[in-house]
Formats: C-alpha cells, sequence, structure tokens
C-alpha cells in the first residue's frame, strides 16, 4: 500500500446558472476587471488515499466522487492521482 | 390517528415546531433519532426543516448516510408515505429518493419571508384535504431552495403531475418551472420547501400549512367514512 493525494475539483454542470461565479465575475468589474468574461465557482478536496496503486487509488476516489462528493444532478468532477 | 415519525438530525431546527403540527393535527406524532434505525411502525415519516450537518459539502449530503436514512428508504419503497421540508426536501433529493436537486438560490441571499404557492396536485397523502390549483401563503426560509432537474426528468414531472407545489407570480429562488415542491412517481414521498408547520394556527399570521398534517388524519378518516371529500367539508377545513 503507497499513499496517494488526490486532487478532487467539482464544478456545477456548465448548463445550470452559478450564482456565486457570476457574483464573483461582478465584484471583479467592478475592482476595474472588465476583461473577465465568466468566472465559475466550484470545490477543490485534497484527500491522501492509502491504494496498492494509482489506478485503485482513482477508482476509490470516483467511487466517492459519485456516492457523496459531487451531487451526479448539478456537478461534474476530475480527479487528479499523484504520489 | 396517525403515527408520524419526525426524524431528528444534528442541525435540525424545526423539529419541535413539525411535531407540534401534526399533533395538532391529531396525529400520534413521536421524534426519531438520526441514528436509530427503526421507525417504530409509522404510517407518516417527515423530515424536518433545519441545517442538518451545518449543510456542510452540500445541503442534505451527508445527512442522507445517516443510518435512519436506511429505515426511510424502506418504508418509502414499501409505499410509505414520506414528508421532506425544506432541509427534509433537500435530504431526500440526495438520497435518490425524489428526482433533482436544489442549489444556491439565484440570487444568493437566504430568504426568509412568505411566498404565494398553488397547489398543484391533491393525489399525495399531504395534500389530499386541499382543492387542485388551490393558492397558499406559506413561509420559506431556505438558501439552497433552487429546483434544477435535467430537461428529461422535468418534462417527466409535468406529463405525470408530480409537481405537487408552484410558486405563483414570484419565484424567490429560481426554481426551475417555479417549483416549490415534488413528488416522486409513486406519489407518496413529497418534497416542499415552504414550511406548512409554520403556518398552522392564525396565531401564526395564517393556518394555510394546517392541512399538509390534517391531510395524514383525513386518510385515515376515509377509510373509515369512504367519502374523503364530505369527511374533508366537514371536519377538516379550516
Amino acid at each position: 500500500m503507497s499513499a496517494y493525494t488526490v486532487e478532487i475539483r467539482v464544478m456545477p454542470r456548465a448548463s445550470l446558472l452559478d450564482p456565486q461565479g457570476q457574483a464573483v465575475q461582478h465584484a471583479l468589474q467592478a475592482l476595474g476587471f472588465g476583461d473577465v468574461a465568466s468566472v465559475r465557482a466550484g470545490k477543490h478536496l485534497v484527500l491522501q488515499v492509502q491504494a496498492a496503486t494509482r489506478e485503485e487509488a482513482a477508482a476509490k476516489a470516483r467511487t466517492m466522487c459519485d456516492r457523496l462528493l459531487a451531487n451526479p444532478v448539478t456537478e461534474d468532477y476530475e480527479c487528479n492521482v499523484s504520489q | 390517528m396517525q403515527r408520524v415519525a419526525v426524524v431528528v438530525f444534528p442541525g435540525s431546527n424545526c423539529d419541535a415546531d413539525t411535531l407540534d403540527a401534526a399533533r395538532a393535527a391529531g396525529s400520534d406524532a413521536y421524534y426519531v433519532w438520526h441514528r436509530d434505525t427503526d421507525l417504530k411502525q409509522p404510517d407518516a415519516v417527515i423530515l424536518p426543516g433545519g441545517f442538518s450537518y451545518g449543510d456542510y459539502l452540500r445541503s442534505g449530503a451527508i445527512a442522507r448516510f445517516s443510518p435512519v436514512l436506511r429505515a426511510v428508504s424502506a418504508h418509502a419503497r414499501a409505499g410509505g408515505a414520506v414528508l421532506g421540508i425544506c432541509n427534509g426536501f433537500q435530504i431526500l433529493c440526495e438520497a435518490g429518493l425524489l428526482p433533482g436537486a436544489l442549489m444556491r438560490n439565484a440570487r444568493l441571499k437566504f430568504l426568509s419571508r412568505p411566498v404565494q404557492v398553488r397547489v398543484e396536485a391533491t393525489d399525495t397523502p399531504f395534500t389530499r384535504s386541499y382543492e387542485r390549483g388551490e393558492e397558499l401563503t406559506l413561509p420559506i426560509a431556505h438558501g439552497d431552495g433552487r429546483y434544477v432537474a435535467d430537461a428529461q426528468t422535468a418534462a417527466e414531472l409535468e406529463a405525470n403531475g408530480q409537481v405537487v407545489l408552484r410558486y405563483v407570480t414570484d419565484n424567490p429562488n429560481g426554481s426551475m418551472h417555479d417549483i416549490a415542491g415534488v413528488s416522486n412517481a409513486g406519489r407518496n414521498v413529497v418534497g416542499i420547501m415552504p414550511h406548512p408547520e409554520r403556518r398552522n394556527a392564525q396565531l401564526l399570521g395564517g393556518q394555510d400549512g394546517a392541512r399538509v398534517f390534517l391531510s395524514l388524519e383525513a386518510r385515515n378518516a376515509t377509510q373509515h367514512a369512504g367519502d374523503m371529500r364530505a369527511v374533508d367539508g366537514r371536519h377538516l377545513r379550516v
């Protein structure tokens, strides 16, 4: 077993309204960053996972996302595994 | 008299009001702690409002893995009546007992105020004492009340008459199709964002919410009287 670092990015699905991202965009525009065309706000989770292989760590992370960390109705996720 | 289990999660804060509202309607209501696995043979289960587990990760996402949810799921799958109010609605969606999900309000603000809703479905255990199309004033109190579902699911909800409550004139949170409450296909599981337990007596500003709880007893009475409308008209109109 080795320790792997799994970084998970959970983002609101592109087709859905992201009011948090919009609010941040408006704030940036108010600060003079008028060239910000869009902002989307998501979540970044960093897990330390024990697994035999990198693939096993990635598979575990995907299961965690499917069951708990992301809502399949509203969110998409990406997992990045490193040692 | 119906047995009504009110589930209490860490962070529930509408449990006492919900218990009182069910008792005021004549039900034998009692609490069930979220770690319990025995619902004690209820006729109906209510998941009350609040902020279970601090709304961490997503509203309802962690509560859905509480031990009691297995029993709630089994009760629902056997056709038993389940109502989720506000956070309870969010939990039922996260648990997959209702379609869709509830996201952050479109204008980000936490909203605590009365809204107008229309009763769209009266074939559920919690709305049978209302008239279809009736408009109610009920309080909302939520930050994550924007109902979303994929286009196909939304079309099915409309086609099957699973939209139970709909916001009238003012959609406070950006919900698709102005949805304030839905049921599952079997009609026995219902989730609503407004709080009927906060409006079940004139002292609370109105009693438009009382019949959510009286509907359960009306079902009971129907079994004996055989004519729900007569029972409804004679005893339960408030």
